[in-house]
Parts: C-alpha cells; sequence; structure tokens
C-alpha cells in the first residue's frame, strides 16, 4: 500500500516514510493477529447441537499482560517519534547557505516574496531609505536544490495549509500568525504545493508550483527576475512600494 | 423520583392516540421515535454521500436522471432530443431572482464548487448529529435503559419527551439551511474560523447561522437526554442491580451520557461565539478584531474528541451485548471492560491537540497530545482482546445481530489502528487532511457505530415490535453491506497514502492525483451500492414490522432484564419490578441444565450464583 507514497525528494521526508512504514508493519501484523485469531475461533467454536461454551469470566494475568504491552508498545511509539517531530516543526536548521521565502496565503493562491539581493524583506522604514528590492510573485516558488529553504507562513483571510507531498511538509498558515516551516529538496524538479485545508468555493485548484532549481539554474532565475539591488541613497524615496 | 415512573403500570392505560404515538411519555416509544428520525436523516445523510461521490469519480460532469447531456455541458449547446436540456435552457434562461434551487446548487446537473462544500459539510453535520447521536443515544438509549435496570420509565418523562420534540426542531432548523439564499453551510462540520465566522469568505450567510442554531437547540435535546439516562441509571435500578451487575451497553450508555453532560456545553459556547462573530459584530476568532482563529479550534475539538467516543461507545457496548449472548458465554473480562470504558472517558479530553499538529499550535504541545493519544490506544486494545477472549470458546451461533457486532469488533480494529498513524506527529505531517484520515473516521463511524446500529435493531426488533426481521434479507444486506463498506472505504486510505486532500472538489486538477482517479471511480460504484443496500434494510423493517413472523418473548435466550417484558410491553414495563439475581452474561452456567440463565431466575440454595463479579 505504501508504494501509493509520492516519491520523496526532501531530507527528512525519508525519515518520515521510515516512520510510515515502520507503522504499516505494526499494525499490519496486529491485524493479521487479531483477525486471525477471530477467524479460527469463529471457525473452531462455530455452533455445535449439545456442545457447551467454556463457562469463565476472564483471566487476570491475561488483562495485566496485554494492557502492560500495549502500553509499553504506545510509549515506546510515542517517544520515538518526537526527535523527529522537533526536528521538523520546532528546529529550523540554521545554516548559512538557507534561503527564506515568505508565502501569504489568500482566497486562492499563495503570494510568493522573495527578499531580493539585501537578503531581507523590505519594512516600511526600507522605503524611506530607497533600498526595496523585493520580488513578489503568485503560486511561483523557486527554491535551489539541497539548501535549507524557510518558509514564512502568513495568511491574509481564512486558514490555508501549505502543502508539498513529495518533500512530506504541511503546515497551515494562519490569520494572525506567522509561522516558521523548513525543508530541503535534494531533487531538482517541479513540484506542486496544493491548498489542504478547506479555504472556501475556490479550494479545489488552490495550486502553487515549487521549482527547484540546480545552483546555476538558481542564479540565472535570480538574475532574470530580482530587482538590482538598491542603491542606499537618500533621494531615492518615490519608489513604490511593493504590494503587501 | 418522578410520580409517574413509580404508578402501576394500570395507571397509563388507554390514552389516546397523540398521547401513545406523538407526544408519549413512554421510554420505548420516544427511543421508536428517536429511530425514525435517525433513519429518515440517513436517507438524506447518505443522499449527500452519494453525490459527493458521483462528483469526486466523474468531476463536473451531469448527474444522472436530472442532469443535462454531456454535449450541453461542455459545449453550451443544447441537444435538442433531451427533454432536460431543455428543461435546463429554460431554468438557466430565467433571472437571477427567480431561478429555482436546482439552477443555483446544480446547473446543468453540474455540482457547484460552493454546494459540493455544503454537501460534505452537511452529510457529515447530519450523519453525525442526526443520524449517529439519535439511534445510537436517542433511541438505544431511550428503549434500553429502563428496560435492562428493570425500571418502569426514565426519572423524567416529560424531559424525556421534549428531549425528542426539541431534537426535531433542530432538525427541521438543520434541513431548512438547504433552502436559504447563500445556502447551506459550507465550512466542514468542523466549521474552522475565520471561514466560517465571516460570510465574507464563504459567500454563506443565513445557511451557516442555521448551522449554529440548529446545534445549539439539539445541544439542549442532548443534554435533557443525559441529565435523565444518569438520574436513571443511579436511582432507579431493580432490587439487585448492583453497578456492577448491569450489562455493558448500560455501563457504556451512562458514560456517554456524562460525557454529553460535559462536552456540549463546550460545543454550546463556542457556537454562541461563532454566532456573535458572524452576527452581532465580535471578533472572538477574526485576527481582524484582536481575535484568535485557533481558539475555535481547541474549543471545537475540545468537545469534539469526547464527541468521537460518544459515537461509538455505545457501539462497544450494544456489540459486547450481542457477542456474549451469541457466543453463549460470559463477557471475557467483564471489569476490565468497564474500567477500558471508564479510562476512555477520561483519557478522551486531553486528546484535542491530535486533530491540530498541524495547525500552527505550538509543536511542544505536539508531543504532550501524541503521548495522550498512543494512550488511549491501550483501553481501545483492552477492549478488542477482551472481545477476542469472549469469542474464546463459545458456542458460536452465526446469526445476523453477530455477524454485524463481528464487523463491528473487525472494523474498529482496523480504524484503531489507522488512528495511530496520524497519532506519530511526523506520520501525521503526511496524512493530516487526507483521505487517510476520510477513512480511518469512516472506519470507526460507519464501520464501529453503524454496525452496531444495524446489530442493535436486529437484536432488540424482536422486543421493539413483537416481531422477527426476515432473516434471509438481512443476512443479504449484511453482506453486500460489508463488502460494499469495504470497497468504499479501504481504498481512501491508499488515496490518502498518494496525497489525496479531503474536501476537494477535482481531484483532476492536481497533477500529482492523477494515477489515482480510477481508486476514486471504484470508490464511488462500491459506495452507490452500499448506499442502495440500505433501502433493502429499511424494506425489511417496514416488512416486518407488519409481516414478520411473530417473536417468542426471549427469542434469542439471553439473560439481560428487557427479554423478561412481555411484548406488548405496557406503559410501565413490568407487571411486577423484576428482582436481579447475578450478573448479566451467565451464560452456560453449570449452575443450570439450559446454556443461559436470566438474572431474575431465582435458583434454590444458590450460593454462587452472582457469578465472579456480583
Amino acid at each position: 500500500m505504501l508504494d501509493w507514497l509520492p516519491p520523496n525528494v526532501s531530507t527528512y521526508g525519508g525519515e518520515i516514510d521510515f516512520f510510515f512504514h515502520v507503522i504499516y508493519y505494526i499494525t499490519a501484523v496486529v491485524f493479521f493477529l487479531v483477525a486471525g485469531a477471530m477467524i479460527v475461533f469463529l471457525i473452531k467454536y462455530r455452533y455445535k447441537e449439545g456442545r457447551r461454551a467454556t463457562y469463565t469470566h476472564g483471566n487476570t494475568t491475561l488483562e495485566i499482560v496485554w494492557t502492560t504491552a500495549t502500553f509499553v508498545a504506545m510509549l515506546i511509539l510515542a517517544l520515538v517519534s518526537k526527535p523527529l517531530w522537533g526536528r521538523i516543526k520546532q528546529h529550523t536548521p540554521m545554516t548559512q547557505s538557507m534561503v527564506t521565502v515568505q508565502v501569504t496565503a489568500k482566497q486562492f493562491n499563495w503570494e510568493v516574496l522573495y527578499p531580493g539581493p539585501d537578503g531581507e524583506f523590505d519594512t516600511a522604514a526600507d522605503s524611506t531609505a530607497g533600498t526595496l528590492d523585493d520580488y513578489q510573485v503568485d503560486n511561483d516558488v523557486h527554491v535551489p536544490v539541497n539548501t535549507v529553504v524557510r518558509v514564512i507562513l502568513k495568511s491574509k483571510d481564512v486558514i490555508h495549509s501549505f502543502f508539498v507531498p513529495q518533500a512530506r511538509l504541511k503546515q497551515d498558515a494562519v490569520p494572525g500568525h506567522t509561522i516558521s516551516a523548513w525543508f530541503e529538496i535534494t531533487q531538482p524538479g517541479k513540484y506542486e504545493i496544493p491548498c489542504a485545508e478547506l479555504c472556501g468555493f475556490g479550494h479545489s485548484g488552490m495550486l502553487g508550483q515549487l521549482y527547484v532549481h540546480t545552483p546555476e539554474e538558481y542564479e540565472a532565475w535570480k538574475n532574470e527576475k530580482w530587482p538590482p539591488a538598491p542603491v542606499a541613497a537618500a533621494d531615492s524615496t518615490n519608489i513604490e512600494a511593493p504590494q503587501q | 423520583m418522578s410520580g409517574t415512573a413509580t404508578k402501576s403500570p394500570d395507571a397509563h392505560a388507554h390514552q389516546g392516540f397523540l398521547r401513545t404515538y406523538i407526544f408519549s411519555l413512554d421510554h420505548k416509544m420516544i427511543g421508536k421515535q428517536f429511530l425514525i428520525l435517525g433513519l429518515t436523516m440517513l436517507l438524506l445523510g447518505g443522499g449527500l454521500a452519494l453525490l459527493i461521490r458521483w462528483q469526486l469519480a466523474y468531476p463536473e460532469k451531469p448527474l444522472p436522471l436530472i442532469g443535462a447531456s454531456e454535449q450541453f455541458v461542455t459545449t453550451g449547446d443544447p441537444d435538442s432530443t433531451s427533454s432536460w436540456d431543455r428543461t435546463w435552457t429554460e431554468w438557466l434562461s430565467k433571472e437571477e431572482k427567480e431561478q429555482n434551487w436546482l439552477t443555483r446548487n446544480v446547473p446543468q446537473g453540474v455540482i457547484t464548487p460552493a454546494f459540493y462544500n455544503s454537501l460534505f459539510t452537511m452529510h457529515a453535520t447530519i450523519m453525525i448529529f442526526f443520524v449517529v447521536m439519535p439511534i445510537l443515544v436517542g433511541c438505544f438509549g431511550n428503549f434500553l435503559i429502563p428496560l435492562m435496570i428493570g425500571t418502569r420509565d426514565m426519572a423524567f418523562p416529560v424531559l424525556n419527551m421534549l428531549s425528542f420534540w426539541i431534537a426535531v426542531i433542530a432538525g427541521i432548523i438543520m434541513i431548512a439551511g438547504f433552502f436559504v439564499p447563500g445556502g447551506h453551510a459550507a465550512a466542514g462540520w468542523t466549521s474552522y474560523t475565520p471561514l466560517s465566522s465571516d460570510p465574507q469568505w464563504t459567500g454563506v450567510d443565513w445557511g451557516q447561522n442555521l448551522w449554529c442554531i440548529s446545534l445549539i437547540i439539539l445541544g439542549i435535546s442532548s443534554l435533557m437526554g443525559s441529565i435523565n439516562y444518569i438520574t436513571t441509571i443511579i436511582n432507579m435500578r431493580a432490587p439487585g442491580m448492583t453497578l456492577f451487575r448491569m450489562p455493558l451497553a448500560i455501563w457504556s450508555l451512562f458514560i456517554v451520557a456524562i460525557l454529553l453532560l460535559l462536552a456540549l456545553p463546550v460545543l454550546t459556547a463556542a457556537l454562541a461565539m461563532l454566532l456573535f462573530d458572524r452576527m452581532a459584530g465580535t471578533h472572538f476568532f477574526a485576527p481582524s478584531g484582536g481575535g484568535e482563529p485557533l481558539l475555535w479550534q481547541h474549543l471545537f475539538w475540545f468537545f469534539g474528541h469526547p464527541e468521537v467516543y460518544i459515537l461509538i461507545l455505545p457501539g462497544m457496548g450494544i456489540a459486547s451485548e450481542i457477542l456474549a449472548v451469541f457466543s453463549r458465554k460470559p463477557i471475557f473480562g467483564y471489569k476490565a471492560m468497564v474500567w477500558a470504558m471508564v479510562a476512555i472517558a477520561f483519557l478522551g479530553w486531553i486528546v484535542w491537540g491530535h486533530h491540530m499538529f498541524q495547525s500552527g499550535m505550538n509543536p511542544a504541545l505536539g508531543t504532550t497530545f501524541m503521548v495522550s493519544t498512543m494512550l488511549i490506544a491501550v483501553p481501545s486494545a483492552i477492549k478488542t482482546f477482551n472481545w477476542l477472549g469472549t469469542l474464546w470458546g463459545g458456542n458460536i451461533r452465526f446469526t445476523t445481530p453477530m455477524l454485524h457486532a463481528l464487523a463491528f469488533v473487525s472494523m474498529f480494529v482496523i480504524g484503531g489502528l489507522s488512528g495511530i498513524y496520524m497519532a506519530s506527529t511526523p506520520v501525521d505531517i503526511f496524512i493530516h487532511d487526507t483521505y487517510y484520515i476520510v477513512a480511518h473516521i469512516h472506519y470507526v463511524v460507519f464501520g464501529g457505530s453503524v454496525f452496531a446500529i444495524f446489530g442493535g435493531i436486529v437484536f432488540w426488533f424482536p422486543k421493539m415490535f413483537g416481531r422477527m426481521m426476515n432473516e434471509k434479507l438481512n443476512k443479504i444486506h449484511f453482506w453486500l453491506t460489508f463488502l460494499a463498506f469495504n470497497g468504499t472505504f479501504f481504498p481512501m486510505h491508499i488515496l490518502g497514502v498518494g496525497g489525496h486532500m479531503r474536501r476537494i472538489y477535482n481531484p483532476l486538477q492536481y497533477e500529482f492525483l492523477k494515477d489515482l482517479q480510477p481508486i476514486n471511480i471504484f470508490i464511488s460504484i462500491c459506495a452507490f451500492v452500499l448506499g442502495f443496500t440500505q433501502l433493502l434494510f429499511l424494506f425489511n423493517m417496514l416488512y416486518s414490522i407488519k409481516r414478520g413472523k411473530k417473536a417468542e418473548d426471549n427469542p434469542w435466550q439471553a439473560n439481560t432484564l428487557e427479554w423478561m417484558a412481555i411484548y406488548p410491553i405496557p406503559h410501565g414495563n413490568f407487571a411486577a419490578l423484576p428482582t436481579v439475581y447475578r450478573g448479566p452474561y451467565e451464560y452456560s452456567s453449570p449452575e443450570v441444565e439450559e446454556d443461559w440463565l436470566p438474572q431474575t431466575k431465582k435458583l434454590a440454595a444458590s450460593a454462587h450464583g452472582n457469578g465472579h463479579h456480583g
């Protein structure tokens, strides 16, 4: 069944898939044991004229054994799941080459903002300083391969969910919150970013594209699309602020 | 104790039609009324599901029977030979204000995205609040509690009657939502804010308001019921009916009543806040006014997770009754079964965050909720193992109720095991909001609760209507349902693994889902079979009420008190209140010749008559 998973292309996706498989095998074994026992009992103890059922009210040892066994198994499963969860959702790895994009969800598009050559998202103060160089586009996320990408998620209206199936990343974008997520993709290519949280009548089809470039391609794309690095000149106050 | 409940049966004789059938104070009639309400709404909720499945298998294709020709839909040119094309042309040519309900929601027979969102919102709302709860809690709770604990009626019969009629009012308001301008609620049954809290995001106006109002009213009905159940079970048990001699069905309903009493006020409060946000300009959930959208999710799931157990616990109780009767064995680990349900009822309050792992809630909390969620698997496992223990060494009779109970156990096992995937926070990142979740909830609520409902109806039908249901039709219905159910819901796991999101209108809009479309078509075909099979069950019920074989008083040779009441059971139930001498599951006891030993049967010099758990 797990062959249906979309091919994984992210660094931590393989670890998620590993847990998926571990739980799959554990639950499959439990299911076949329970279903097998049930079928055996149903056949072996099917109604026979004149036979009398075993008169028993249970067995305390058995109760203790299966309660403890399930308890321990469940606790272990929770504890081994914890570190990976922490790595994905709690701590974004800080690397020198890290790339940051801001994704603002709105009915029914992803508004993608790149910091531009200065590496900083522009603020109101920048417009007076004349350092406006952010680049904004709807639905297209361009990132380099083998690089940690931090996604700053916001929403303008309702809750959306940023989902990259092949990267095994999903994170809701909530109005009023700024939520940080990250991924690192190991294979160049084009991947889909559907919205995974119902966001209105246009929810279906709210879809972005993730372009993962080789370093050369990424540089070429930046050179083509990003505005030139601003000259920090005091007299360039009339530059229009980019749409926010 | 209220007066009505303690009077002798004669006091209730010869009441008029209105008092007997409509505004009845008799818990048995009220139970049947809840059954009719639930089954009627089942037809509606099921119909909505079939429309959803049509759209997913054949996206944006005209519906069968009422749809225009494909030529008309794709090219805009009506086919002159098609009468529906002529009708649609005529309807669509009218001014927007004068258009009818169909042209607004399914123009040319094609479901619109907005209507699709209403469809899955209302399918879930109706199935959860107006089918499973009225039948499992309303019908079985009312019918069984006084009979099985050996009393004449509920503690508060008038409250009981009001509880039903208030539920009807809630149902009417809920259905009315389909016909208001803007359409019915379309923000999902979970109605996440701010999508649900501001009409500008969905275009839905009064639909969502009525949704809130209906559920607030239904909450009042459920509170009345739960207070009644708790009071009745605590105060009115027959002499000798100690708590640990109560059947597990009664234990489950008792625990569910407590959960209802504690959970519903939370929902009511949340719904009132939502309604204020929509209508009175408050900003509880709207960040534009300083509100917090996640607050809704916390409140909703703080109610919502206990709600899941409200839906499944009575099923567990019913399945336990049926398994013991047809295995001809005492329940294995009766006390473990009770304590497992108590444990579920406690743990159910501290797992709600597992619905919110990807919501933006502090991820550190995710770990806490993962641990508590993993732990709630333990009592569920205990119950499963004890059901297997009950089958072990039995003398198993494969009647239809038994088949449904066995289906309940096996489907609940699948639904329980699939829950472990989403409890594990890293795995949940991928499967959250996919069809994996849809598969999981349907294995629990359909595979669990609904099979228990079928089992319970067939099992207690002789006590409710004095006749047996047709066994051959029942068997056909069971096997078709069992196969079509698995054909419908098992492949949804595969869709989820493939990343197929829930609540999307057209899967073909996504490149990565294209390969999954044949599975969607297969699921829909199974769903149509599943849906239409249920008509067979309804037919069998109606047919058997009129023409079924007359039932003996104790056709299954069961031990519990309801089988000691003589059909037609009068208002007041028992000529003389029964005395209870032992636990409910003394099957194949060595003390008697037969393989059953009713709770009321007094044995001469019975030293061990109480069983091991008396």
